[in-house]
């Protein structure tokens, strides 16, 4: 076999986050190679290196393609060479035909002017080759995820794709799904398309690659061949460092109750009959750090955010207790002054106004903290956000940066001052880490830490399990929007939670770390 | 360092706006002396920038408030006639007396902002939609009720409403020592604003615009705010008209940046699902923002109806324009969230003074339109180039 790609010590930096620390990678011509890691490790910054996203110039390193030095101006650059990428979110455009997203940029034209019976009869062709049974005709957003998956790959065939990057392609299928599009990927490479699967899923990648190359806080940690692929192996490079020293060392104190939930149900905002949360019970005491484990799309996301003040769903049932007695969640202002707050998992498109500077997003949550008579006082306006500045140590030159500017792990720090200024008695952290690097994660880890010992409640949801099991004191485990156990700290274990997810659903794909 | 750089970039905003209306200013009193014409600045020009203005600050400080939340309102021009015509036929028809007409249109005006906000605000319906629909509707009823006649003329009280001064009450006359007390008292103020707003940078330590830049533009301004008052003190004092602009200015920028509720209009535009998340109503604060918009019609609409002593069909064409165009010369964001009233207010004064410069000059109203529209395109770009470097 002979190489066909070959990244030699890549380093990519952003403000404040060195995202690639010499990466190394080599692809063989017509294997299937796949790139394992943590959330964040840095597997989509390296593909978007390669597939130049991120263009020739703004990294350091080499990239040997065919033999050849590769220097991608832009994405159109490296598909000219047939190196193309399909990204997580799919870039169909969902009220156009098959035929005009497979030739969107390419249209089958003569001097601009498209033949349609041509374009079709091609979209046909391709469709036979990717298996996937729809006139070209058909309209791509009434189609579901997985046949949307397959497009994308016609799309990438059409262009003469030599090699073919997966980010995470089964992440949003159904196992029947996923199951045939691992069967094609096998097919393609028997018909010489080399290949790169991005995936969290072991049992998926022990099926189709020949070969993991495993990253780490940005580095490439080992690349194994297939003989040598062990799962034990791979969560090892993956995670790399002894678990003790990736969270805060604490005592756990729970005391008194603090924040129950009974019976809590809703029901989906636009499918009618659909329910989402189905009769969900659980606490958290004061000083406790509790969990909530579970796939994605299991309802964890909805069942914090129709608690918080009804912001996901309708038909809400059930009751919300704080230190015992009922309280009215039913707006999100009554739900912050019952003591409750959320962190979004989106801190982006929900939590932040990135435009603002950080003190103007600490304070939004509580304008009247800052306010006589509701005219702001803006010296105690800056003063609360110098404190939480001090406090949670967000690096920034000022507080009246704007938080566009800001890394990940120091927005997070903004949202998190923004709800600790409402003062809240318990905090719902949803995916409190996600796009954080591992220095950062860690002091989101001690400020979770420091606000249980304050004696606040914390409730944490998360879809990376080693974080679950390094910082809670219990673990709920969330399927198909019902509680399905509950684990303490000393039973906890990713294989219990796992185990408890496939019991509930009798199906057996599953996300390791 | 990054902070020492955004705050300066504020700075240049607002200096370059200032810098841009005395520039025009200058610009206009160059060529206006070539042509051998009377002092472009003169008293009677002076009084007549605010006279024939004030309707455009005013729908633009309500414009502003509907841009920063995320909106546009095309209705107001229509909304404006047609309270125009409301209330001249409330004072011609009906002979109720300007204590009556005046806040009976304001309500006229509210419950018409009420009317389109409640589908905008609550039915999410477009914005654009909708008071592009309350355009038609309002300039066929004004039609509807001035039966395709005008109406007028008013009695002198209404009329003073957009012409008439403030009476002298030192007794001194000429000059009008009621406005040159008040011109000193503005000077001071804005002085002391300035000199405390940069104590407070200093406290909570923003790096301060140099001092030179400071002084030098708290002089610009004072100077031709002294300026200003002595040309009106020595014509025929401050005009009313000016009086409730500054009002509503202070007001506007009062309730913008100093209270909960205008810094929740920001963040509504800003982030809408942030907002909501972080407990603010953001719909009713849109619909606020309409409703507003509305009574602020209806006030440009009875100043402009007095001025011209008679309310007529076509009334407030154009008006939506005008004041869209100076929100964005006043440097707001198409996509919401930013933008101040100082900012607007300069920019309406911008396209003020070139209305009136170009009238002067005798430039004709086809290249008008075309100067404007390309000020229009180069404030805008400025800005964009400035956000990009």
């Amino acid at each position: 076999m002979s190489t066909l790609l070959e990244m030699r010590e890549i380093t990519k930096v952003f403000p404040g986050v060195k995202a690639l620390d010499r990466v190394s990678l080599t692809v063989e011509a017509g294997e299937i190679h796949a790139i394992c890691g943590e959330n964040g490790a840095g597997k989509s910054t390296l593909m978007k290196v390669l597939s130049g996203v991120y263009p020739h110039g703004t990294y350091d390193g080499d990239i040997l393609y065919d033999g050849q030095p590769l220097a991608n101006r832009s994405i159109r650059d490296s598909e000219h060479k047939g190196i193309i990428i399909i990204h997580q979110e799919l870039a169909l455009i969902p009220l156009l035909s098959i035929a005009e997203n497979l030739f969107m940029g390419n249209e089958v034209a003569t001097n601009g002017v498209i033949s349609w019976p041509l374009a079709m009869q091609k979209t046909g062709e391709l469709l036979r080759r990717v298996g996937l049974n729809e006139p070209p005709s058909a309209v791509v957003g009434k189609l579901g995820v997985g046949k949307q998956q397959l497009i994308e790959i016609a799309k990438a065939l059409s262009k003469n794709v030599r090699l073919l990057i997966l980010d995470e392609p089964t992440a949003a299928l159904q196992e029947a799904d996923a199951d045939r599009l691992l069967d094609l990927m096998l097919e393609l490479k028997a018909q010489g398309v080399t290949q790169i699967i991005i995936s969290h899923k072991l049992n998926e990648i022990g099926r189709v690659a020949d070969r993991i190359t495993v990253i780490r806080d940005g580095t490439s940690v080992s690349t194994l061949n297939k003989s040598d692929i062990s799962e034990d192996r791979i969560i090892r490079d993956m995670v790399g460092r002894d678990m003790a020293h990736r969270y805060p060392e604490r005592t756990p104190n729970p005391g008194e109750m603090l924040f129950e939930v009974e019976n809590w149900s809703c029901m989906h905002p636009e499918q009618a009959g659909r329910q989402m949360i189905k009769g969900v019970s659980l606490n958290v005491r004061k000083g406790e750090i509790v969990g909530i484990a579970g796939l994605m799309g299991t309802g964890r996301t909805e069942l914090a955010m129709s608690i918080f003040g009804r912001s996901y769903g309708k038909g809400h049932a059930g009751t919300v207790k704080m230190h015992g007695k009922p309280v009215d969640v039913s707006t999100v202002t009554k739900a912050i002054q019952a003591g409750i707050s959320y962190v979004t998992e989106d801190r982006k498109a929900l939590g932040l106004i990135l435009e603002e500077p950080i003190l103007k997003n600490i304070s939004l949550a509580n304008l009247f903290g800052i306010a006589k008579n509701s005219v702001l006082d803006k010296r105690r306006e800056a003063q609360v956000a110098e404190g939480y500045r001090n406090q949670l140590a967000i690096r920034t030159p000022g507080v009246h940066q704007k938080v566009m500017n800001l890394s990940g792990g120091n927005q997070q720090k903004v949202v998190l001052s923004k709800w600790l200024f409402t003062e809240p008695q318990l905090l719902i952290l949803d995916e409190p880490t996600r796009g954080i690097d591992v220095g950062a994660k860690f002091e989101i880890y001690t400020i979770m830490k420091d606000l249980a010992e304050q004696g606040r409640g914390v409730l944490m949801i998360s879809s990376e399990m080693p974080e679950l099991l390094g910082m809670c004191d219990r673990i709920y485990v969330m399927n198909e929007g019902r509680i399905v156990g509950e684990l303490t700290r000393d039973e906890a274990s990713q294989e219990k939670i796992m185990a408890l997810i496939v019991k509930d659903n009798g199906k057996t794909t599953g996300k390791v770390a | 360092m990054a902070d020492n750089q955004s705050s300066l970039g504020g700075h240049l905003r607002e200096n370059g706006m200032l810098l841009a209306l005395v520039a025009i200013v200058a610009l206009f009193s160059v060529l206006v002396a070539m042509q051998g014409k009377p002092m472009f600045l003169q008293a009677p020009n002076i009084t007549n920038i605010f006279l024939q203005n004030g309707h455009v600050i005013i729908l633009a400080l309500g414009m502003l408030l509907i841009i920063v939340a995320g909106h546009i309102d095309l209705s107001v021009g229509s909304v404006a006639a047609f309270t125009g015509a409301v209330a001249a036929y409330l004072t011609v028809e009906l002979k109720l007396p300007i204590s009556i007409v005046i806040p009976l249109t304001l309500i006229v005006g509210g419950l018409i902002g009420a009317a389109q906000g409640y589908w905008v605000a609550y039915w999410r319906i477009p914005s654009f939609i909708v008071t592009l629909a309350g355009m038609l509707v309002f300039r066929g009823a004004t039609l509807w009720l001035l039966g395709g006649q005008n109406i007028g003329p008013f009695p002198k009280a209404f009329q003073a409403m957009s012409s008439g001064f403030i009476p002298d009450l030192t007794g001194i006359g000429k000059p009008h020592g009621l406005t040159l007390i008040v011109t000193a008292i503005a000077i001071a103020v804005v002085i002391w604003i300035g000199m405390r707003a940069r104590a407070r940078d200093a406290e909570f330590g923003i790096t301060p615009e140099p001092t030179g830049l400071f002084w030098g533009r708290t002089l610009i301004i004072s100077a031709a705010m002294a300026f200003v008052g002595w040309q009106l003190a020595s014509f025929r004092g401050l005009p009313n008209v000016l009086v409730v602009l500054a009002i509503l200015i202070i007001l506007y920028a009062f309730f913008t940046e100093n209270t909960v509720q205008g810094r929740r209009i920001y963040a509504v535009g800003g982030n809408y699902k942030a907002a909501m998340l972080s407990g603010i109503r953001a719909e009713r604060l849109v619909f606020f923002c309409f409703v507003n918009m509305g009574v602020l019609a209806a006030l440009a609409g009875m100043m402009v109806t007095a001025r011209l002593n008679s309310a007529t069909p076509k009334a407030g064409t154009g008006f939506e324009l005008d004041a869209i165009a100076a929100v964005f010369i006043g440097g707001a964001a198409m996509a919401g969230g930013s933008g101040k009233i100082i900012g607007v207010v300069i920019g309406a004064l911008i396209m003020g003074v070139m209305n009136m410069g170009m009238s002067i000059l005798g430039v004709g109203i086809d290249y008008q339109q075309m100067i404007k529209g390309l000020v229009l395109l180069a404030a805008v770009i400025f800005d964009v180039y400035n956000k990009n470097k």
